[in-house]
């Protein structure tokens, strides 16, 4: 465990990207052979089942170190992690001092046998969780305590993206990129599978589940001129819904989200494609919200994600469609090197020959110029788009986030002036700051919460944020504090919902603060009447 | 009327007509150690342990002070008055009080781990302690100093391999000459920056051993720190004056570096949870060792270790005081920055 520990301490404290790489690499240069498979699927989300709650953690901390609740939450409103301030409590074992590389005396056991050890705990009776809980805690390190707290409470998080870790496997096993993200894709489980059988080109051919990695655009960074001749360029709507990929293989369906959870059973509406693809097929597209021809807004399909078992009501209530992008695999090839207008002709023959009133081709917008682009991209939010997406007729589809044949061109952010009502301390590094914020607007003489929000500051802006909330508390529930209602910010959101559940009755989309209006009084923010407008114009 | 009682200019003892600290200027001052928030200028007198002399005359200018050895017994109008080690920094004293029988003791800052220069910390019997608690939480446990120690040097051997310059983080009273006990072992190759030069030319002057240094100035070649370690005080960290370094690593040698969140939140190379405070563990026992059948405590995280302490049957209560500049809301300040002028 101490390997794994050290590796994520360094990626960790390492800011450059080179830095990371390196210590990555070194690592899959050096581990165990079954510890590099879960290293590959940690840093993929593959994250090990969730079997004790963090309450029975900190209850169980308590009892081992002897100290009451309270005590253990003030802690955690300091450290701002759990798994952190359960490793900071615990005492470090007697042994006299040991460097901390290397394995000699002391060492612990290695990170595939603690993963392992999780997934037989969600068998295991309380007490029996309990008992191996403890022992593990007062046999690692402090270091290795917080990372076996962060996988067994389900919250194990890199900040390393799985292009770097791939990138750093690509320098140890000769295979390209590209290739082994592909391989490291889809339905495998790292206890069984071995790191050889992992990264073999058997991988691909065996499972007949495995999508492909998702080609992803950057936001256009410069004028649209730029990007040339207009006729080389594709534009279609960019929809907010669900990017999934379509597979029909060796008689049986699978569709996968592009976090890659098989998501196949929460969509029985696709059940007939089993029948009616041929096998070897791959479709790129988006899952929508769907009804009678029209895309719906995103808080729909939200009432079926996350939901166990999908009910009839469900179905009715929130019905999707799939809007097809692109064609990946066509009668068992791969043709993602194909230009993007065969392929998209190719989708086409498909999507036409299926006649399925909820699976649409994702509509090209056609335009002679960008003058002409630039008016039509007005009208996104009207059609719930989220803009624009621009793809080279020529493009290959890619592997993973590239710079050059995509792009994805949004439309600016929905906005209102609102003035701060409670602030709560932020967690990592954020800990022990007030950086989480809630937001109201006015109604009448009243100021009614409506959002939170938790980025859009800089540093600096946080930190005096988090000097006026100490000195102008009004009142404690817990950790959340009311604060005198002075500062006004200015949220922007991408869209917004009716919902009975907030006080407001509207649900904001990925709200976050757009700046800091020190120039407006409390007196000038927006009113809930504003937001119900915004409600009725964009909420549908 | 207690013994001392808190008043808006600091702890007073009426008996003794005598200020502990003082925030405000008064006419008698008695003095636990030089660090800015427990020795403020403008008082007419002041008295204070004889290594904490010259660091008060650095630091506030020429004041009438009267010096006194470690438990060296004197009175201030009938009150006994003695100083004992606290092992905070040089010179750092807890004040012990006695009148008509009756034993208080003012903690001051103090360390309970010996430091091998500060003098070692000494548990004085009495009824009434009046205790810090910076670092009152228990996830503050402190690594053996020998360990922090090693840790640094390892890292600093790391960084030479690389060709980097190590810059050492660290307040310039204090910790700054730990850091350089620390470094004595591996290098002699150290800079430091004008606010730790002025401490450490003090400190050397009235008779103490430390590594020889040479101070940075506008002048010192850039090459020059090829190799060799720094150490800055914290206003320094992120500041222009830090441009001077190359190809350099930063480590931050703060007690607040225990938790992650704080080192990433300073963006650090690497931290070392190096205090000059006493940890969780150390609080407890010096309250513990002192037998006292009350206990105030001060500046720090007051009202979580208070109520602690009267969960296991201490009586305690929390005092609010200008140590520090914390209250129960900024239980961890951001002690790294500020106070500190930059030459």
């Amino acid at each position: 465990m101490e390997g794994f520990a050290s590796l994520l301490f360094t990626l960790g404290t390492s800011t450059k990207t080179n830095d990371k790489l390196h210590a990555l690499s070194t690592y899959f240069a050096h581990a165990d052979e079954k510890d590099k498979v879960w290293v590959i699927a940690l840093f993929s989300g593959r994250r090990p089942r969730r079997t004790v709650s963090g309450t029975q953690l900190a209850v169980w901390c308590c009892e081992l170190v002897d100290l009451p609740i309270w005590l253990f939450q003030e802690c955690y409103h300091t450290v701002g992690d759990l798994s952190e301030t359960i490793a900071l409590l615990i005492p470090e074992k007697n042994d006299s001092y040991t460097p901390s590389i290397g394995g000699g005396p002391g060492a612990t056991h290695p990170l595939h046998y603690y993963v392992e050890q999780f997934q037989q705990l969600e068998k295991a009776t309380e007490s029996e969780k309990k008992a191996f809980i403890l022992q593990s805690w007062l046999e690692l390190s402090s270091r290795e305590r917080f990372v076996f707290n962060k996988l067994l409470s389900g919250t194990f998080r890199v900040g390393v993206s799985q292009k770097l870790m791939v990138n750093a496997l690509a320098r140890t096993v000769q295979l390209e990129p590209s290739v082994i993200a592909h391989r490291i894709s889809g339905n495998w489980d790292p206890a069984t599978t071995a790191f050889e059988q992992l990264l073999s080109e058997q991988s691909t051919q065996t499972d007949h589940s495995k999508p492909y990695p998702f080609y992803l655009a950057y936001a256009l960074e410069g004028p649209l001129q730029d990007l040339g001749e207009p006729a080389d360029w594709q534009a279609e709507w960019k929809w907010d819904g669900i990017r999934g990929q379509i597979i029909k293989r060796n008689d049986q369906l699978f569709v996968w989200s592009r976090g890659e959870d098989l998501i196949t059973d929460k969509f029985p509406e696709y059940t007939i494609l089993q029948s009616k693809l041929e096998n070897g097929t791959v479709i790129d597209g988006e899952i929508l919200p769907y009804k009678d021809g029209q895309v719906l807004n995103f808080n729909v399909l939200q009432t079926r994600i996350g939901r166990k078992n999908i009910t009839k009501k469900n179905l009715q209530e929130a019905p999707v469609g799939l809007f097809a992008y692109d064609l990946l695999e066509l009668n068992g090839e791969d043709i993602r090197h194909w230009a993007l207008a065969e392929r998209r002709a190719a989708l086409e023959t498909l999507v036409n020959s299926l006649q399925l009133p909820w699976l649409q081709l994702s509509p090209i917008v056609t335009f002679s110029n960008w003058e002409e682009l630039t008016t039509i991209r007005e009208q996104s939010r009207n059609l719930n788009s989220e803009g624009l997406m621009l793809k080279r007729s020529a493009s290959a589809y890619q592997v993973g986030r590239k710079r050059g044949d995509w792009w994805k061109w949004k439309i600016d952010p929905l906005t209102i002036d609102a003035v701060m009502v409670y602030a709560q301390k932020g967690t990592g590094r954020r800990s022990n700051l007030y950086t989480d914020y809630t937001f109201a607007v006015k109604d009448g003489d009243k100021l009614v919460p409506f959002t939170k929000a938790y980025s859009g500051l800089t540093d600096k802006e946080f930190a005096q944020v988090d000097s006026f909330v100490k000195k102008n508390s009004l009142e404690k529930f817990g950790p959340v504090r009311t604060v005198k209602p002075e500062l006004v910010f200015e949220i922007a959101f991408e869209g917004i919902a009716a919902s009975n559940r907030h006080k407001s009755g509207v649900a904001l989309r990925f709200p976050r603060i757009s700046r800091w209006r020190t120039d407006k009084l409390p007196n000038d923010i927006n009113t809930l009447e504003d937001l119900k407008r915004m409600l009725e114009l964009y909420g549908k | 009327m207690p013994l001392i009682s808190f008043t808006d200019k600091g702890l007073y003892c009426e008996a003794g007509q005598f200020y502990i600290d003082p925030w405000q200027p008064v006419d008698k001052a008695v003095i636990t150690h030089a660090h800015s928030d427990h020795a403020r200028p403008g008082s007419q007198s002041y008295l204070c342990h004889r290594e904490t002399l010259p660091l008060l005359k650095l630091r506030l200018g020429p004041y009438n002070y009267q010096i006194v050895e470690w438990n060296e017994k004197i009175y201030l109008n009938e009150v006994m008055v003695s100083l004992n080690p606290a092992g905070h920094i040089i010179g750092s004293s807890q004040v012990r009080i006695e009148h008509k029988g009756e034993v208080w003791v003012v903690s001051g800052d103090y360390k309970t781990e010996p430091d091998g220069i500060s003098g070692d910390f000494e548990p004085i019997p009495c009824q009434t302690f009046i205790s810090e608690s910076t670092f009152g939480l228990p996830i503050y446990n402190w690594k053996p100093q020998h360990e922090i120690y090693h840790d640094i040097q390892n890292w600093v051997r790391s960084n030479e391999v690389a060709g980097k310059t190590s810059v050492l983080i660290g307040y310039s009273l204090g910790k700054a000459q730990r850091i350089l006990h620390a470094l004595e072992e591996v290098t002699g190759n150290i800079y430091v920056h004008g606010a730790i030069w002025n401490v450490h030319e003090t400190l050397v002057q009235a008779g103490h051993k430390l590594p020889a240094v040479q101070r940075i100035t506008p002048d010192t070649p850039k090459e020059a720190f090829k190799g060799s370690v720094v150490i800055a005080p914290p206003s320094a960290d992120g500041s222009a004056w830090m441009r001077r370094f190359a190809n350099h690593s930063t480590g931050i040698c703060s007690g607040w570096m225990q938790v992650r969140g704080n080192q990433r939140r300073r963006n650090a190379d690497a931290g070392f949870a190096l205090s000059d405070h006493a940890d969780w563990q150390g609080l407890l026992q010096a309250v513990k060792a002192t037998g006292a059948q009350k206990v105030y405590i001060t500046h720090g995280f007051q009202s979580v270790f208070s109520r602690y302490l009267n969960e296991i049957g201490i009586d305690a209560s929390e005092v609010k005081t200008e140590f520090g500049t914390e209250d129960e809301e900024t239980s961890s300040p951001d002690p790294l920055k500020g106070e500190e002028p930059i030459y």
